[in-house]
């Protein structure tokens, strides 16, 4: 865009904010009632939703458990039949994912038609979607102990409502939230933040405006207490004097958004356990 | 939403339950559970919004986008609606497991707006036989509780009554389409006519309006009717694996119409109420 200046000479970006400022965040666990686990989190414009069922039983994919739903069926069934005894015992589902020693962590990432500026015609299943499914699945098995639930599978389900940049890591954010809320035991929190460079000043948590820019971004995910990192990813070019300056401004941030998550986990505790009536 | 199994006893204390008119959560048969609507929660939509109806949780959102008129109505635009079943109702749902019922719900909702009355699609053409608008209405399910094509039907048209779509202006004789200069100049769809669909579900010899998921287990039959704000009939149609008599089948109408109109009267009053709150007012969304 000619004429838009990312970072003015005081020093303010488009939206008003100081380089390593982070936009509005407001969280909330605990969103839908039938899922294991669930979380709403908005981070300035970007709306995300994160939902996990499990720790369950390992599943294939399309795998019906002969219910009550109407017209679903599973394109990829995969059937076992083993004849015992004169009778057929048919076994659905793929046992063949599920691992022997640590739990499969599943991750899918849609982002809804009307998330976008411009309508996006499939939810999910483009590549970008599934690279990010991949994305997520790296990042969480990271962090969750999988070890403790052997031969099952955690789905996790990220839906975005509204992108106006930093998808991933609202996605991140979101997706820890629904973990803890599912009671899935984590080694840490998971918190992620983008950043990007903008004349010698490393930005942190872009958005959209800044993202279409075109300049270096780095996606980070960090866990906090030990400041190991999940997951790093970087686009565009960056001079690599500059990648210290910027991975610094990112994981600052992203221990400014374990701050926050933090405190609204508590507020989620102690909600609860009012109502428990302790 | 797959995970109901009931056994024999819950079907048949349901049953008896409804017989009685007693349901499970204390409920008359005509009566539907708390309803919670709230419009304008995706900002960059020309519409938006939310309905909650028990654990039933939807999302949708109207984008407008310039397009050519159809061959055979050139003085109108058109609704084109897409439904996505989101993998956090359901784990079944993940990848293109959601597709089926996506693609049905859709295909109803292309029904129930299949006639002249429903929307004036007039008021969406910019030149005739060259730009119009069309209005991409998008559905997204969160959450399964039961009775979906209600909670759809009344977050679309709720969606619809939220839609503000930019005035254009084109210059006489040049092809140059311009914005208005008022950034608030816009055209509101009527949504007068824009019918809601009533779901009655058939369990034992009774019927009952907004089955919960457990209900819907108990039911064979289930009659949908999509009614206007005057009771009259656009659709219906018949979705179960059992049969139904005839007689019940004018009975169901005749509940549908009625309750219809007094679902159509309360969505007014609260859309209504709701943007007389105008812009300042706090919105909730997934946060409260």
């Amino acid at each position: 865009m000619a004429g838009l200046e990312l970072l003015s000479d005081q020093g303010y970006r488009v939206d008003g904010r100081r380089a390593g400022e982070l936009r509005k965040i407001q969280a909330r666990m605990g969103v839908f009632a039938q899922a294991d686990g669930s979380a709403y989190i908005e981070q300035g414009n970007t709306k995300a939703l994160a939902v996990v069922y499990g720790p369950h039983e390992g599943m294939g994919q399309g795998w019906t458990q002969g219910s009550q739903l109407k017209g679903a069926r599973g394109r990829h069934m995969q059937d076992r039949e083993r004849k015992t005894g004169g009778f057929v015992l048919e076994i659905r589902g793929s046992r063949a994912r599920a691992l022997p020693d640590r739990a499969l962590v599943n991750c899918q990432y849609s982002s809804a038609t009307f998330s976008t500026g411009e309508r996006k015609r499939r939810p999910h299943g483009d590549r970008k979607s599934c690279e990010m499914g991949l994305q997520l699945r790296q990042t969480f098995e990271a962090a969750i102990l999988t070890q403790l639930h052997p031969r099952s599978q955690i789905d996790i389900y990220v839906q975005v409502l509204q992108a106006d940049g930093g998808t991933y890591a609202a996605c991140v954010n979101a997706a820890t939230l629904a973990v803890l809320d599912a009671g899935i035991p984590m080694r840490d929190f998971v918190c992620a933040c983008s950043a990007g460079f903008v004349d010698g000043t490393a930005l942190a948590d872009l958005s959209h405006v800044e993202e279409a820019a075109g300049g270096p971004q780095l996606a980070l995910a960090l866990l906090p207490a030990s400041g190991q990192i999940a997951l790093l990813e970087m686009d565009a070019r960056l001079h690599e004097d500059h990648l210290e300056r910027v991975l610094e401004a990112a994981a600052q941030a992203a221990r400014d958004v374990h701050t926050l998550l933090d405190r609204v986990v508590r507020q989620h505790v102690r909600e609860a356990s009012i109502l428990l009536g302790d | 939403m797959a995970s109901v199994t009931l056994s024999e006893a819950e079907k048949v204390y349901i049953v008896h339950g409804v017989q009685e008119d007693l349901r499970v959560d204390g409920r008359g048969c005509e009566d539907y559970r708390c309803v919670e609507v709230e419009t304008d929660v995706v900002s960059n939509t020309s519409g938006s919004a939310r309905v909650k109806l028990g654990h039933t949780d939807i999302l949708v959102g109207v984008k407008a986008e310039m397009g050519t008129p159809k061959l055979e109505k050139p003085n109108e635009g058109y609704l084109e609606f897409f439904v996505d079943c989101s993998a956090s109702a359901t784990p079944e749902f993940e990848g293109r497991g959601g597709d089926d019922l996506g693609t049905e719900i859709a295909n109803t909702l292309y029904r129930i707006f299949n006639n002249k009355s429903s929307v004036d699609l007039k008021t969406l053409c910019i030149s005739p036989r060259e730009h119009c608008w069309v209005l991409y209405v998008d559905v997204l399910l969160l959450e399964c509780g039961g009775n979906l094509f209600d909670a759809i039907s009344i977050a679309v048209k709720a969606a619809l009554f939220n839609t503000r779509v930019r005035v254009l202006e084109d210059e006489e004789g040049s092809k140059d389409i311009e914005l208005s200069d008022d950034p608030y100049d816009c055209i509101r769809l009527s949504v007068e006519n824009v019918p809601c669909i009533v779901t009655l579900c058939k369990i034992g010899y009774r019927h009952v309006v907004d089955a919960t998921l457990q209900e819907e287990a108990c039911s064979l039959a289930s009659l949908l009717v999509s009614v206007t704000s005057k009771g009259v009939v656009t659709c219906m149609r018949k979705v179960g694996k059992g049969s139904l008599d005839p007689e019940s089948i004018f009975e169901m109408m005749e509940t549908g119409k009625r309750v219809g109109k007094v679902l159509h009267a309360s969505l007014q009053s609260v859309v209504h109420k709701e943007e007389s709150l105008g812009p300042k007012r706090q919105k909730v969304g997934f946060l409260g």
